[in-house]
């Protein structure tokens, strides 16, 4: 085991200071260290990060030492720190959602998944990077510059939610969390080689997360293991009472799981290949390695069969439509009034003048079509054409999983159709862009779950592919269970973790 | 002047040649402790922006959770006015702009509201109208501004405005009736019965301060006017916010006179807002309300639908209080009241005090004097509510046991009122620290009577004549004399022993 404490996972920095081998002030510092050396900026570097709480972060290191010293450690990843997309507000630390229209705000309270993970000692590292509001699938929309892929930096490190995979796959961080609104925890993890979870819709509070489209949206773990996003999704989960639509069910035990597939036994598990997610457009690298990924889960034991889910061909125009309606509504609330960026026109403006040119410099192109497309969704005379419609589609897409259910205890289907495109290459084309969630976004509309585990490398650029496990609502173990057993079968196949295959990091301080 | 505020047509002549209809938004703030999706607190009257949170001021990454107390006083409005109570509904988003609206949308009830299709019989003169309710449905209140700087406290020509939160988030029950035909001249006096019945019915319920002043039920008045016989609706106008029971009625009545003279121009109606100006008693043009208003409604995915069980409904059934039409015409009887007085009881907020004054162990004729004089005098003369004088029932009470017990007179019941409204104490205490008791004792009045008869030897003579009545005037002397704290009665007695 290498002495660098930031090659370390999670789990094993919670053993290591459990048997009093390191203190979390050394471990924070490590993973400073890491960040102010490879971060780098907006124009070079991984640029992960948008705050770096070193101050703070080493304050909580030293607080969860003392807790420790004194024998009453939290929880047992008390000390061990972690990453947080800055969709999520943090009490004290600038939250921007990577938009200009929030640059310099900081919030007066702390999100539940936050709360949850001071409550249990884990020092905030800082704010993750990410499409601004969450729009995108690269990670290039943000106002503050994008984020690059530790495996290739002329290669984007999927979205929204780029830059807490980035943070995890680059070392920086021993895991984070993200937001995954239409596959932004799972893509970003695939392209990344990051283990990627979107629990259950509800299993985690939303509570404290800027919303996107409040009806898909659902934080979860960003990991180097299943086993770490285990742990952390049990730490962050919950019913939470500032969260009506949380779920108030105890899930079964996901560590549990995690541990069961570790031994790499399928034996009496039934597996779904969705037929839909496959064909033109899908990477021949990326297929390849998911057919070996099926094979092995064959080899572990599990029966497989190909499952057709006919409507989750309409699931982007679906989400399309969803998505943009409820970002137009939430985005309201940016009117330049009360907090956030605040742009005052020569002259003597009005306040609409004053509105309408803080929205102009705040919002970046993507938002605004978004918000374009939303207004037009819910407007009175379309509604019932697009919106009714959409979520007309979506209660089918929900009993087409039912009808999988039925027949399979997960679906499984690569995560994204190819591995990370380059910098700037769909920019232009939204649409284009928009195909990347193709895989991610039925469990969305659904509010089942979803985990993205690596899968190797595609043949043809080298880059990771990730494999993508989705169960029915509430049985997030059952992701655990075989995402651990794949994770085991090819790790013993690689002879180590894929991101020990990752090209080793210029220092660029 | 497209109001035509110069040239309405006079009422009598409205009805003429139209039929009115009716339709009125009453909004009731519920008495909640804590606001509609937040827990923070709703005391009416805190420092600006004190009561607040994340939520109630609509930050980013907020999140709204329904108050199960105010679910349960919709509920319960909804069964007092015979409304069927939704198995399932949610809360929709209402997208529009507005100033004191931190979201800018409003959380509110849209095509699925939790009451809907009831009814609530209206008494005017004698006769009763049936009130057919649509909906009954949850929302929330917005913030207050402040415009700073300008003549008229309106926002144009303010310098700045402030905006006060404390009031965003409230709970709101909207209550919509349907359109209201036939009521022809007593319109507006249909339109005030309805909402002074509606404020009992509140009351009675205790979900609310019902306080039409304060803002805690507002009225918004639909008013359209239709040929006579016609059979048709008009265009609507809506005046909002009209916070008055004698403003309902002057309002429909302005109204109908204005729809009058706008339509005999030949003019049409605008469908609009309008404001009423209490001080004037006249409306003017809002905003225009067309049907290219688009709020954009649509499922608030932050919340979880509400399923009020049916067990739950039946036990909240059970906690309704006797209907206020039925518990008028038993009250009546039991206090042996004419119309008139009941009328005007009613007329003057006062049945629910009077209640708990004759509860409290005054006699209702008693109880009615003192809250119909001189409370309500008072409540007139202040502008002030008439429960919100600082006196209460009890007090009210305990002031006509001490003119019972004649250690003071109706005249000195009046300085306890005035040291009541003081917050002097209690009316017992008023009397002594002011040292207003009666004087009975018989030497004192006896050498006051003689001193009067002294000083009035021409009417002492008429009373030895026998012209008894006379006997008022020395009463009136020794009154003065005393200070006004005689007992009448025994002076009376005292002055005929002494000449007869």
């Amino acid at each position: 085991m290498s002495n660098d404490w930031t090659r370390r996972t999670a789990a094993e920095l919670a053993e290591a200071l459990a048997a009093g081998e390191v203190t979390s002030v050394e471990l924070t510092r490590a993973h400073l260290d890491r960040i102010a050396a490879v971060d780098g900026d907006a124009t070079s570097g991984i640029h992960a990060f948008l705050h770096v709480d070193t101050e703070g972060a080493l304050a909580q290191a030293a607080a969860s030492d003392e807790r420790r010293a004194g024998g009453t450690p939290l929880h047992p990843l008390d000390g061990v720190p972690i990453a947080v997309k800055d969709v999520l507000t943090t009490k004290g630390l600038p939250t921007t959602c990577g938009s200009k229209i929030l640059e310099g705000w900081v919030p007066p309270y702390d999100a539940t998944v936050v709360r949850r993970l001071k409550a249990a000692g884990l020092p905030i590292l800082g704010k993750t990077n990410m499409d601004e509001f969450a729009m995108g699938s690269s990670t290039e929309h943000s106002a503050y510059g994008p984020t690059r892929n530790p495996w290739d930096q002329t290669r984007i490190p999927g979205g929204s939610g780029g830059g807490s995979a980035a943070a995890v796959a680059s070392f920086e961080a021993p895991f984070a969390i993200g937001t995954d609104t239409g596959g932004s925890i799972r893509q970003p993890g695939a392209v990344t080689g990051t283990v990627g979870v979107k629990p259950t819709y509800g299993a985690v509070s939303r509570y404290g997360l800027i919303a996107l489209a409040n009806s898909l949206d659902q934080a979860g773990p960003v990991t180097r293991t299943v086993l770490d996003a285990a742990l952390l999704q049990e730490l962050i989960g919950g019913h939470d009472p500032l969260d009506s639509t949380s779920v108030d069910q105890p899930l079964p035990s996901l560590v549990d799981a995690a541990r069961q597939g570790a031994t790499g036994d399928l034996t009496g598990v039934r597996i779904g290949v969705v037929s839909e997610m496959s064909g033109e457009g899908w990477q021949p690298g990326v297929m390849a390695r998911f057919q070996e990924s099926v094979d092995l889960l064959v080899k572990a034991g599990a029966e497989v069969v190909e499952v057709s889910c006919p409507s989750f061909v309409h699931a982007l125009a679906t989400y399309y439509l969803i998505l943009p309606a409820e970002c137009s509504s939430n985005l309201a609330k940016f009117d330049a009034m009360r907090y956030g960026l605040r742009v005052v026109p020569d002259g003597n403006p009005s306040a609409e003048d004053v509105m309408r040119a803080t929205r102009d410099a705040g919002f970046g192109d993507e938002v605004k079509r978004r918000i374009i497309l939303g207004t037009y969704a819910l407007s009175s005379g379309y509604y019932d054409a697009y919106y009714g419609q959409a979520q007309k589609v979506r209660t089918l897409i929900s009993r087409d999983f039912e009808a999988a259910f039925e027949r399979v205890d997960v679906l499984v289907s690569p995560t994204a159709p190819t591995t990370a495109f380059e910098l700037g290459e769909k920019l232009d084309d939204p649409l284009a862009m928009y195909l990347n969630d193709l895989a991610t976004i039925p469990a969305n509309l659904a509010g089942t779950p979803g985990i993205s585990v690596p899968a190797g490398l595609a043949e043809e650029d080298g880059l990771p592919v990730g494999f993508q496990i989705l169960a029915p609502a509430l049985a997030d173990d059952r992701c655990y269970r075989v995402g651990a057993a794949l994770e085991a079968l090819l790790t013993a196949e690689w002879g180590g973790p894929l991101l020990d295959r990752a090209p080793a990091l210029e220092e660029t301080r | 002047m497209t109001d035509h505020q110069g040239t309405l047509v006079p009422f009598d002549d409205v009805l003429a040649s139209y039929d009115p209809a009716l339709g009125l938004e009453v909004h009731v703030e519920l008495n909640t402790l804590t606001k509609m999706f937040c827990g923070c607190p709703t005391e009416f009257g805190a420092a600006p922006n004190t009561q607040v949170c994340p939520t109630c001021l609509g930050l980013p990454g907020s999140m709204p959770v329904v108050n199960g107390k105010a679910v349960e006083s919709a509920i319960r409005i909804g069964l007092a006015l015979n409304c069927e109570i939704a198995e399932w509904c949610r809360f929709a988003r209402k997208n529009y702009f507005y100033p004191d609206m931190p979201k800018n949308f409003q959380t509110s009830q849209y095509d699925e509201p939790i009451c809907f299709e009831g009814f609530m019989d209206v008494d005017v003169d004698g006769e009763t109208f049936r009130v057919e309710i649509e909906r009954a449905h949850m929302e929330e209140d917005t913030g207050k501004s402040l415009h700073v700087g300008g003549a008229t406290g309106r926002i144009h020509g303010a310098d700045y405005s402030l905006v006060d939160y404390n009031r965003a988030g409230i709970p709101l029950i909207e209550i919509v009736t349907k359109p209201i035909t036939g009521a022809g001249a007593k319109a507006p006096d249909v339109a005030r019965a309805y909402v002074a019945q509606l404020r009992d019915l509140i009351i009675a319920l205790g979900v609310s301060d019902a306080r039409m002043e304060q803002g805690s039920i507002r009225a918004d008045v639909n008013l359209s006017l239709a040929p006579k016989g016609s059979g048709v609706l008009g265009t609507r106008t809506e005046t909002k916010n009209v916070n008055s029971l004698r403003s309902v009625e002057r309002a429909v009545r302005y109204e109908m006179s204005r729809h009058a003279a706008v339509l005999d121009g030949g003019e049409r109606i605008l469908q609009e807002t309008r404001h009423w100006h209490e001080d004037t008693g006249v409306t003017t043009s809002g905003r225009e309300k067309s049907d290219a208003e688009d709020y954009r409604y649509f499922p608030e995915p932050d919340l979880v639908p509400v399923a009020p069980t049916r067990e739950w409904v039946e036990e909240l059934r059970g906690t309704l209080p006797e209907n206020p039409t039925a518990k008028r015409a038993r009250l009546q009887a039991e206090w042996g009241f004419s119309d008139l007085d009941m009328r005007d009881t009613v007329g003057a907020g006062a049945l629910l005090l009077v209640e708990e004054t004759v509860a409290a162990g005054a006699s209702p004729q008693a109880a009615r004097k003192w809250w119909l004089g001189e409370l309500a005098r008072r409540a007139n003369d202040t502008d002030a509510a008439i429960d919100a004088l600082g006196v209460t029932p009890a007090d009210v009470a305990a002031v006509q046991r001490l003119v019972d017990a004649k250690t003071i007179n109706d005249k000195l019941a009046r300085s306890v009122f005035e040291g009541l409204y003081a917050g002097e104490g209690t009316p017992e205490q008023i009397v002594e620290r002011r040292g207003l008791a009666v004087v009975s004792d018989d030497g004192a009045l006896s050498a006051a009577v003689d001193n009067a008869i002294a000083a009035n030897p021409d009417v002492a003579d008429k009373i030895r004549d026998g012209k008894v009545a006379a006997a008022g005037a020395l009463i009136g002397a020794v009154m003065k004399e005393m200070r006004g704290q005689a007992d009448a009665g025994r002076v009376r007695e005292l002055i005929l022993e002494k000449l007869t």
